[in-house]
């Protein structure tokens, strides 16, 4: 019973971390295209213009 | 890789939008910055990237460009003045076309509502699957046989995990059911409201109570479902409207005013005003109607009433709007507003014929006025029941809401947008896109099947049918003079000559008769009978279904060439398919009564009507509907989009007008007319899966619910049922994907090949 006590705050904070990684991915644009960024990382790094 | 390198395209057909229309279409984002969306739908690969994005950035204007190349769009920010030089935004869209020779359209604003919706939805699955799951973990400890004060503290702890997913992810389904109840109906999610409702109640009331039995997880994994089902279904509508609102915009969104001073201004459509001038350049569509005051050219008319043959006009002949110049400029006076032109009279018909479209209620909201009175009725029954016999009125109500909790429609909210997600997929894959699932289910109903003539079952593109007639000699001057036009029989020989050409210097096009050129041996005419032979001729093209082209020396004939609308691939094929499919095929045509009978006995279609006003199009369909039938219509031009929308349902090939794009329920982007018998045949299946899942969620109910009734429900019994019934539902959807093909091989190997010139086309 003691442990619940930390054990269920650490399961909870880590499933909401998950959940937080996934709603901040969706608020990046990282799921705005799928199909580009496979053939983005092909691409060579453009040291110049970044 | 040489897929996107220029030069491969050949020409380029479409227009590019002009710099006025760029600017008026830009919008602001920062001071000195402007943004533009443009719509490039043939890029495919990573070199198109990379092609455009170099391309553009090499440009000092442009701040910042990114490609996305799942909506095919191009974001371009970029600034209004370099240096002191004004920015010419035309040049973005000529540094794109220079790069990969792609056609590029303006994407029009305003479509981020579907968007954003979008994701709400996904935020909203996310949070309750988060709280699905946990509430899952808490409660396998639970039926394992947690002591009571763990039972409690885990009990409490998954009350306050499933409020906010609650309020989060359900007020989707609240605000539904109570559209619904307000108008006095009732639709699947009434009782999935009340039961995501009461469940999470009675199971706080348990908890207080210190009780063994809480429906916590049953309650959020129900949530996390139909959410999922939810999602699928929208993000299916929302793929669908974003490739068809990225296709070219046929109807333009300014025109050059010619002021009384002789000034020029470019101004939206909207802004032209009756009795102003306007200019019309060669290849370019009238914005409103009019007369025309000065100049001469040949119309393509094909998209407004579906006439075949270009028409020629002069000064004061009328013009309606959508029309296009081929061969000439035109000044034209408008007779009236964009908003009491041609194009608004046929809105208001289509308005007016929406018939069974609005009439049509989907298959899960028949099934729910079926169903939720039962299952409430029957919760009640429980109720009565247990409390008159059996006396304990608080066990009665935990019977009635396990009732409404086992019976609560998980997999029948499920079993149709899967099954039309699954199909749509497969629709998409072929080149078809699906406007929403209730199109699909009325597809699967159709009896008769109504094509439109030009442009849907001919591509509206002339082909040469008499090759061997003319010497290669004859052939090879017509392709020299002919390269110096824009009409479409023009394009057409250009098109089929091979080797050396001659080449003219001083060619003259005269608007509605030919084209004329001096050369060392003579004059030479290339047009109608009567322009290229002098006076004498008879001008004969108009009563026959062929269109004639006549080549002379000095007034005397050469050769003659005949033209005839080229079929669509696959047409005749279509409509054998059509047959075998048990449906009967028709045209309803706006052309000339001679080359509708020629094309209907070459597709061996024995029912079809000629000369019709696009009025009279819709009346031909209702009159159908009122015999009883259910029809499809395919058609592209505006004198269709009354017929599209009269229809039960209806599909339009992405050549078509704006307005019948936005008319029709399915829109087809490859030129094959396959696409018709695929489309209804993969409905059909899905009609039949959905049904299938119907039987399945019954068969679950029959045995779920007598468990329930009988006060054996407890909160594990109801997570493994639903979740098992849901999966089985999902299951049977996913059989789509794989059904129907042996039987299919034949059309998908036809299918490929029309794949492949349009790609070829495209590429």
């Amino acid at each position: 019973m003691n442990m619940l006590i930390f054990l269920i705050p650490i399961a909870l904070f880590l499933g909401g971390l998950g959940l937080f990684a996934f709603l901040w991915s969706l608020k990046s644009g990282q799921y705005e295209d799928l199909d580009g960024a496979a053939w983005r990382i092909l691409e060579e790094d453009s040291r110049d213009r970044t | 890789m040489s897929c996107c390198a220029p030069g491969t395209e050949g020409s380029i057909t479409g227009q590019l939008p002009s710099s006025e229309e760029l600017a008026l279409s830009s919008r602001i984002v920062g001071p000195g910055l402007r943004q533009t969306e443009l719509s490039v739908p043939q890029v495919h690969c990573g070199t198109c990237i990379t092609a455009i994005e170099t391309s553009l950035k090499a440009l000092p204007a442009v701040e910042r460009a990114r490609v996305n190349l799942s909506t095919k769009r191009v974001s371009i920010i970029w600034k209004e003045m370099v240096g002191n030089e004004p920015t010419d935004p035309s040049s973005l869209v000529k540094a794109i076309a220079d790069a990969t020779g792609y056609d590029t359209h303006l994407f029009s604003d305003g479509e981020d509502s579907g968007e954003a919706l979008q994701r709400e939805l996904i935020r909203a699955v996310a949070l309750s699957g988060f709280a699905a799951a946990n509430i899952m973990l808490l409660s396998v400890s639970v039926w394992s046989g947690a002591d009571a004060s763990t039972r409690d503290l885990f009990h409490w702890i998954s009350a306050m995990i499933a409020a906010p997913a609650l309020i989060y992810g359900g007020r989707f389904f609240y605000q539904s059911a109570w559209r619904a109840l307000r108008r006095g109906r009732t639709n699947m999610d009434v009782p999935i409201a009340l039961a995501i409702t009461l469940s999470y109640a009675v199971s706080v009331w348990e908890t207080i109570h210190h009780g063994q039995h809480a429906w916590f997880d049953a309650t959020v994994s129900l949530l996390f479902f139909l959410l999922i089902g939810r999602t699928l279904d929208h993000i299916m509508r929302d793929r669908a409207r974003s490739a068809i609102s990225g296709l070219a915009r046929l109807s333009p969104r300014g025109a050059m005013i010619i002021g009384k001073d002789g000034s020029r201004e470019y101004r939206a459509v909207e802004d032209i005003a009756p009795g102003e001038r306007v200019a019309i350049a060669m290849g370019e569509r009238v914005p409103v109607d009019g007369v025309v005051e000065s100049g001469a050219s040949d119309m393509d008319v094909s998209i407004v009433n579906g006439e075949s043959a270009p028409r020629a006009v002069r000064a004061g002949d009328a013009l309606q709007a959508g029309m296009l110049s081929l061969t000439g400029s035109l000044v034209l006076v408008a007779t009236a507003s964009a908003r009491q032109s041609f194009l608004s009279e046929i809105i208001a018909l289509m308005e007016a014929a929406e018939g069974g479209r609005a009439r049509y209620r989907r298959i899960a909201d028949r099934a729910a006025q079926v169903y939720s009175p039962a299952v409430h009725l029957l919760a009640l029954l429980a109720f009565l029941g247990w409390g008159f016999f059996g006396g304990d009125w608080k066990q009665a109500m935990l019977i009635a809401i396990a009732v409404l909790i086992i019976t609560c429609p998980c997999a029948l909210g499920l079993a149709v947008p899967v099954v039309q997600v699954v199909a749509a997929g497969r629709l998409f894959k072929n080149g078809i896109m699906v406007k929403d699932g209730s199109a699909m289910e009325r597809l699967a109903e159709v009896d008769t099947v109504a094509f439109d003539k030009t442009g849907t079952l001919t591509l509206g593109k002339p082909k040469l049918v008499n090759l061997g007639s003319a010497t290669a000699a004859h052939l090879a001057v017509a392709a020299g003079l002919a390269a110096h036009s824009r009409h479409p029989l023009s394009k057409a020989l250009t098109g089929i000559a091979s080797g050396p050409v001659p080449v003219f210097y001083d060619v003259v096009e005269i608007p509605g008769q030919g084209l004329e050129a001096r050369s060392p041996q003579g004059l030479y005419r290339l047009g109608n009978r009567r322009f290229a032979c002098g006076d004498s001729g008879v001008d004969t093209s108009a009563a026959s279904s062929t269109l004639e082209v006549i080549l002379s020396c000095d007034g005397k004939e050469l050769a003659r060439f005949l033209f005839e609308d080229e079929l669509r691939p696959d047409s005749r094929a279509a409509i054998d398919e059509l047959a075998a499919q048990g449906l009967s095929s028709g045209i309803l045509s706006g052309d000339r009564q001679g080359s509708v009978s020629s094309l209907a006995s070459r597709l061996g279609i024995t029912r079809w009507a000629a000369e019709l006003a696009p009025k009279a199009k819709a009346e031909f369909c209702v009159s159908l509907a009122e015999q009883g039938h259910k029809v499809l219509m395919v058609g592209d031009g505006i004198n269709d989009a009354p017929a599209l929308a009269a229809a039960h349902v209806s599909i339009a090939p992405a050549t078509a007008a704006d307005i019948g794009r936005q008319a029709a329920d399915f829109v087809f982007m490859h030129e094959s007319l396959e696409a018709v018998p695929l489309a209804i045949d993969v409905s059909r299946q899905a009609g039949r899966l959905i049904r299938q899942n119907f039987a399945l969620a019954i068969g679950y109910n029959i045995i779920a619910v007598p468990i329930a009734l009988a006060g054996y429900a407890t909160p594990l019994i109801a997570a493994i049922a639903m979740s098992t019934s849901s999966i089985i539902v999902i299951a049977n959807a996913l059989r789509l994907n794989r059904t129907g093909h042996p039987n299919r091989h034949i059309a998908t190997a036809t299918g490929h090949d029309a794949r492949q010139t349009g790609e070829a086309r495209l590429a």
